[in-house]
């Protein structure tokens, strides 16, 4: 077993040291599309609905690289992946990017051969609590028992969390995801802790969804960005800035719906953004008003997050992190200029 | 005179009520004895409990229409399936364009029946697989003839399960006969090879094969090659089919006698004509029990592919289930497939029952 992993892991790095850099962006148009790994059943991220047709966050953000490729946000093929599967997709070269929730790390960013771009999502663990148990912060849950799964990150987090803050918790350990909601539903544990946006999953379940709320502390980081193959600095860049793109437009203030007013705006960083001063396009090799038409067919990063996460869809997600630095989150643009 | 009363008496006096009907069965077999009258009541009281809560929730508190409010209702949640069957059951295949997959479906159904009579076994039945065979894939793949092209990767649901199945099925069993008489052989190469395969492949689990053929292979392609997730997935499925059928042939044929083997060259038969003429129809004949069941745990297992991301009818329905709306329902969706694996698998197996019959000569 052992010596078959060794080969594995010499075979793997064999491989992958025989590609040769040739540019994604040409192989995409060459072929007209752009093969893009996503998720498949995470709910407000990546999966198709009842009639076949994608949505989600990451869906959206790779619909924008269409657009910024193609000029239309159609031009793409889904590859669904699993947790496991993803990472060589993008490596062997069957897909070209992958938009699937992944956490970036510093062994996954270098080690396996990826590049990380703009996080299109700032996640994290968190709690949920019923509101009858009066708590308003993670501080006060002293003694707590914790619903939480076991053998994932989540549970060392828990643990350490507690304990950093010289709290005592009893956790109650539940194998299987739906399992677990019920037992905190039918009140088997005072709080239950996972990733922020699974939570707010769970919460859109409970018989009475406004009896539970989640509690601002985030006790992880989970980055989770859009990833390319290693070493092809062009493809990454068009990647990372058309997330950009969407940021730096909520933070103009430009919307789909506003986008031909702000056309005609004299504000010069406006006019350089969507392309009306001529520049962007040519130095990063595509139209000079791709910007213009990935707000125009896809939306600002506001209208993505409240369309697939925001607090009216089943997610209910605030904001938080994910809101633009301006109004305390992490969403920052570097300027288009 | 007297004789005939006595006979009409006969003919009058019935056994009691109690020994004979409905009356008679239940108290010979349920309550003969104290203990089966404790059995019966202990049995029946389960069956009271679990089957009538069961329908009850199955079919009286149930909701079928779409879009109902499942939440609300305390019983099956059947809306699951009228709201979602066409993503369970044709993954992402462009929904405006359905009825070529089904007419496809209805098309394999109708030529597997037809071929169950082995009446009905003659070229002309040949020509017309062949033939429905080539205008599925049309349907199914589109491009000519007017028809809007769909990607494979867009096949799904049961599409993908039958595909990975028949396919799967068809092609492993003609390479295990062909394995397994490599395994026979006096040439030491193939012999050596087909031993060498057969345990390689029965020695690692169907999760393995499938994770290399997806995680590993494709590292070893040549840049820019990239071969179809659903055709690696369908080849290690055969791969893995192949070894077992080998083994279940392998055993028909050392239980055959070896003076058919001496008859056979006796009337100056080549190798060939040996196995086609002599062997392989009687040695096969042997194994229909064992290759059924070979077969039907293959068609099970090509739900496995779930693990690397292929969108059959299980990997489909559980990510409608990962929709919030849907969560918590997954015991009246996993009953829907369940529904359809046993529909097949039991085809499967009846099948070979009326083969063994039919073909039985007493041997």
């Amino acid at each position: 077993m052992k010596l078959l992993k060794v080969l594995a892991v010499c075979l793997t790095v064999l491989a992958m040291s025989t590609f040769a850099m040739a540019g994604t962006l040409e192989d995409v148009r060459a072929k007209g599309y752009i093969q893009a790994g996503v998720n498949g059943s995470l709910f407000g991220f990546g999966k198709a609905d009842e009639k076949g047709v994608w949505k989600g966050l990451d869906v959206d953000s790779a619909r924008a690289l269409s657009v910024a490729v193609f000029g239309s946000p159609d031009k793409l093929k889904f590859t669904p992946l699993t947790a496991k599967t993803r990472f060589t997709a993008l490596q062997s070269g069957e897909i070209d990017v992958l938009f699937r929730n992944c956490t970036q790390t510093l062994s996954r960013d270098t080690a396996l051969g990826l590049d990380f771009c703009q996080v299109n999502y700032y996640d994290g663990q968190g709690f949920l609590i019923p509101r009858k148990l009066g708590v308003k912060s993670a501080k006060e849950l002293d003694g707590a028992t914790v619903c939480v799964l076991p053998g994932t990150t989540t549970e060392m987090n828990v643990a350490d969390y507690f304990r950093a803050n010289g709290m005592k918790m009893n956790p109650v350990v539940i194998e299987d995801t739906s399992e677990l909601a019920k037992a905190f539903f039918a009140g088997r544990c005072d709080c239950l802790t996972s990733d922020a946006s699974q939570l707010a999953g769970t919460r859109a379940v409970a018989p009475n969804p406004a009896d539970y709320m989640i509690l601002p502390e985030i006790i992880s980081k989970e980055p989770l960005a859009p990833a390319v193959r290693h070493g092809d600095n062009q493809w990454k860049d068009i990647v990372n800035y058309s997330v950009l793109a969407m940021i730096n437009a909520e933070e103009l203030g430009i919307t789909s719906k506003n986008v031909d007013e702000m056309l005609k705006s004299s504000d010069p960083k406006i006019k350089r953004f969507l392309g009306v001063t001529k520049g962007n396009g040519k130095a990063i090799g595509l139209d000079e008003n791709f910007a213009y038409n990935i707000i125009k067919m896809v939306g600002n990063y506001g209208e993505i997050f409240e369309r697939n996460v925001g607090v009216n869809t089943q997610l209910g997600i605030e904001r938080g992190l994910n809101a633009l630095w301006t109004d305390g989150g992490l969403m920052y643009s570097p300027p288009f200029k | 005179m007297e004789l005939n009363a006595n006979n009409e008496n006969e003919v009058l006096v019935k056994p009691p009520i109690s020994s004979v009907g409905v009356i008679g069965w239940i108290k010979g077999n349920l309550f003969s004895s104290p203990f089966n009258t404790i059995l019966t009541i202990i049995i029946v009281s389960i069956l009271w409990f679990s089957i009538l809560p069961f329908l009850n929730w199955a079919l009286i508190d149930s909701s079928w229409l779409p879009d109902a409010n499942c939440r609300e209702s305390g019983g099956a949640c059947w809306s699951i399936i009228s709201s979602n069957y066409k993503i369970i059951l044709f993954g992402f295949y462009p929904q405006d364009i359905l009825w070529r997959p089904i007419t496809a479906i209805v098309m394999l159904v109708s030529l597997l029946c037809i071929s169950r009579n082995r009446n009905y076994w003659n070229a002309f039945l040949g020509y017309s697989w062949l033939i429905s065979l080539i205008i599925m894939g049309i349907l199914l793949k589109g491009g000519i003839l007017g028809l809007e092209p769909v990607d494979i990767e867009r096949w799904g649901g049961i599409i993908l399960t039958l595909l990975l199945s028949v396919f799967g099925l068809t092609a492993a069993y003609p390479l295990g006969i062909i394995l397994a008489l490599g395994r026979q052989s006096e040439m030491p190469v193939i012999k050596t090879f087909c031993i060498f395969y057969i345990e390689l492949i029965r020695g690692v689990p169907l999760i393995s094969l499938l994770f290399m053929s997806s995680v590993v292979f494709p590292l070893f392609l040549p840049e820019g090659v990239s071969i179809n997730a659903i055709l690696r997935a369908q080849v290690a499925i055969i791969m893995f089919t192949a070894a077992y059928v080998a083994e279940v042939v392998r055993g028909g044929l050392q239980g055959m006698n070896k003076g058919q083997f001496e008859a056979a060259d006796s009337i100056g038969l080549n190798y060939f004509q040996t196995m086609r003429l002599i062997i392989l129809p009687q040695a096969l004949k042997i194994v229909i029990p064992p290759s059924v069941s070979v077969l039907i745990s293959a068609f099970k297992d090509t739900s496995l592919v779930v693990i690397i991301g292929l969108y059959d009818l299980l990997k489909t329905t559980q990510t409608t289930l990962s929709e919030p709306k849907w969560m918590g329902f997954s015991a009246e969706a996993y009953i829907f497939i369940a529904l359809i694996y046993f529909v097949c698998c039991f085809f499967m197996s009846n099948y070979s029952r009326k083969l063994e019959k039919e073909l039985d000569t007493g041997l």
